[in-house]
């Protein structure tokens, strides 16, 4: 190519315009039509996120300006700090035991709604509404009530000759009414099941009945393996979700995560420390090592795919 | 190895609807019978109460002289092959075919010598330790028919299993199953809706219709002596010709022609007859009844053989298939005739009369 082939139709001095101009250029007006969620997601999300990771290096109450403070909010965390060791115990066994719990149940519902039944649609919605008002103040409110020394569980243990405990009040069962809470609002990931299963073919069925598999065997050897990658992606996120909960924590604590800290999840104790105490260095620290518990739970989860998780294609 | 199997008065219901109807049929031992038959003519759900995976709602199902109406799937000593081949996508074939076998709790020197010994007899031993979503459809269909063949059944089923699979490879496996059929010598059953797989496999077809059977013969019989219309029209490609034709006491008249030498001696008044696309000459001369002359629409050259599709002065369509390449163009008018021993006649209501009659 000569000089002059190269300059053709340019003035001497001028640059043609660079790809990243004339691609900016051509594509504006996509730009534009998705420039309402660019800026929710940098001014709302992006921002405050990378605001909120650099606080976590500073000591910083709200009403004076931060001040940098290095990794100290994180060595605290690490060393110094008896409740946020708490707050991981109780985190952790609301999520080993809340997960699991919550999936089995739907799944098995699931599978009931799967049998062919009449009225499933309006089943369905029903066993769907918890979903829908389990995480609402109401519902957290009206489980204080149920639970409560004189609430509906124990008027209910009272005809069998039960004397219960306060349950809510008593720190070895606190946590528990927290996780049946949230086994009772397995409508979403039962929905996702049932999809699911629908997507089975009903001749692998036929095929291992004319083997002389029975329900059992057909359910651990064919059921459960097709349906690894929903298994996966309920696990993923009901496991981000159980991390994430707060609600049912603080109404049903009053806000204190008591009694003795049973029931003070990680997100209620960062509350207090942002919101209570007005440590929002700290409390952004804390935010931090969720992110990062989270991210490496869901990388884990994964990774570990390759060994369970069964997709067709 | 070889087992009868006899429905006495079967029904089956869905609701209020009767898919089949109070039928009766004896499947030989060691017999490779083929249902056939439209859409929603009741095959497949013929096979799949044999099977056991539909119930029966009225009559009897014996197998092997033992009724087993009751009797689950896995307890009737059958075997099946699915038209989506039904295999485990998570498992590899090996474990596919293992799978029925550990079921059992055999023996695992057993399921062994049993899933190679069919993997050697399939040509699939290099494809073990495959999963499925790594085969072709020739080759998922053949994993299908191992996992068949090592339970070793008494009775093998196979409902539309070649419906997937391209034309070539449905020739060709066509072939196979007819080869594993006479190796193994066991009672087979096999549902299509293609005629042409009825009559290249087949001992006996079974002819269905509205969940009844229309008629049961060898593929020659039901090809030479068809009981009614519908089983002369599916039976057959290009299926037979219908041709309007009146009874008198002087003969019948097809097209407004009299076709001297048919056979059947019926009642005057309307009738239907039939005649096969192959068995109508072209040319005026030599022997036979003159059917006149027709009009050709459309000429298919085959290489082999030539279609033609013709109109009857009458209107009607004629169908005629010629040997060898024929000169022969669009808009042409061709005399045709026939040899009356080829000639089917059928009553108003679709019955074959005799031609001895």
């Amino acid at each position: 190519m000569t000089m002059e082939t190269a300059t053709n139709g340019w003035e001497e001095g001028r640059r043609p315009p660079s790809r990243f101009a004339e691609g900016l250029r051509r594509n504006l007006p996509g730009y534009l039509f998705l420039s309402p969620w660019l800026i929710g997601f940098f001014c709302l999300t992006l921002g405050p996120a990378l605001g909120s990771l650099y606080l976590s290096f500073t000591d910083y109450d709200l009403l004076s300006a931060p001040r940098f403070a290095g990794v100290s909010n994180y060595v605290h965390m690490a060393t110094a700090d008896p409740n946020f060791g708490a707050a991981m115990k109780v985190t952790f066994l609301y999520v080993a035991l809340s997960v699991p719990l919550k999936l089995a149940f739907a799944l098995a519902v699931a599978m009931m709604l799967n049998r062919g039944m009449r009225g499933l649609p309006v089943y369905r919605a029903i066993f769907y509404l918890p979903s829908l008002l389990g995480a609402s103040v109401a519902i957290a409110v009206l489980w204080r009530q149920l639970f409560a020394a004189d609430g509906l569980v124990n008027d209910l243990l009272w005809v069998f000759g039960i004397e219960g405990p306060s349950w809510i009040s008593n720190p070895n069962y606190s946590l528990y009414t927290l996780v049946i809470l949230s086994v009772w609002q397995f409508g979403s990931p039962m929905i996702i099941f049932l999809a699911g299963l629908r997507q089975i073919p009903a001749d692998m069925y036929e095929a291992a009945s004319i083997d002389g598999a029975s329900k059992r065997r057909q359910f651990v050897k064919i059921t459960l393996p097709l349906l690894t990658p929903v298994i996966f992606f309920n696990l993923v996120i009901q496991t981000i979700d159980a991390f994430k909960a707060f609600t049912p924590a603080f109404i049903v604590s009053g806000g204190s995560g008591g009694p003795i800290n049973s029931t003070l999840f990680y997100t209620l104790y960062l509350y207090q420390e942002a919101f209570g105490y007005f440590r929002m260095g700290y409390a952004s620290a804390l935010a931090w090592v969720l992110v990062a518990i989270i991210a490496g739970f869901t990388a884990l989860s994964f990774l570990s795919t390759k060994y369970w998780v069964h997709y067709d294609d | 190895m070889t087992t009868p199997i006899r429905l006495r008065n079967v029904t089956k219901r869905f609701g209020a609807v009767e898919v089949i109807r109070d039928l009766d049929l004896d499947i030989e031992p060691g017999q490779f019978t083929v249902f056939v038959g439209p859409s929603g003519c009741g095959k497949s759900t013929l096979l799949r109460m044999i099977a056991g995976l539909e119930t029966i709602s009225d009559g009897d199902l014996l197998i092997g002289g033992q009724r087993m109406n009751d009797t689950p799937a896995s307890k009737r000593g059958i075997a099946m092959v699915f038209q989506s081949y039904a295999l485990y996508p998570h498992m590899s074939v090996r474990k596919n075919l293992a799978f029925g076998l550990e079921t059992m709790r055999m023996s695992r020197a057993e399921i062994d010598r049993r899933v190679n010994a069919a993997a050697e007899t399939l040509q699939i031993t290099q494809l073990l330790e495959r999963r499925p979503k790594a085969l072709s459809g020739g080759q998922r269909q053949r994993v299908a028919i191992g996992r068949s063949i090592v339970r070793d059944p008494d009775i093998f089923l196979f409902d539309e299993p070649l419906s997937n699979l391209d034309a070539e490879l449905r020739v060709q496996m066509r072939v196979e199953i007819s080869k594993l059929h006479e190796r193994l010598g066991n009672t087979m059953i096999y549902v299509t809706h293609d005629q042409v797989e009825a009559m290249t496999m087949a001992d006996r077809i079974v002819v269905l219709k509205g969940g009844q059977v229309m008629q049961a013969g060898t593929p020659l019989e039901l090809y030479n002596s068809p009981a009614n219309r519908f089983v002369a029209g599916f039976i057959g490609s290009p299926k037979m010709n219908f041709l309007d034709a009146t009874a008198s006491e002087a003969g019948i008249d097809v097209a407004g022609q009299r076709l001297d030498g048919i056979a059947a001696r019926p009642a005057p008044g309307r009738l239907t007859f039939g005649i096969r696309p192959e068995h109508v000459e072209i040319g005026s001369g030599g022997g036979g009844a003159s059917l006149g002359e027709a009009r050709v629409d459309l000429v298919e050259h085959l290489g082999g053989t030539t279609v033609l599709y013709a109109v009857t002065p009458s209107g009607e369509s004629l169908n005629v298939v010629a040997p060898g390449q024929q000169g022969i163009r669009t808009g042409d008018v061709l005399p045709l005739r026939l040899d009356p021993a080829n000639a089917h006649v059928f009553a108003e209501d679709g019955s074959a009369l005799r031609r001895s009659a």
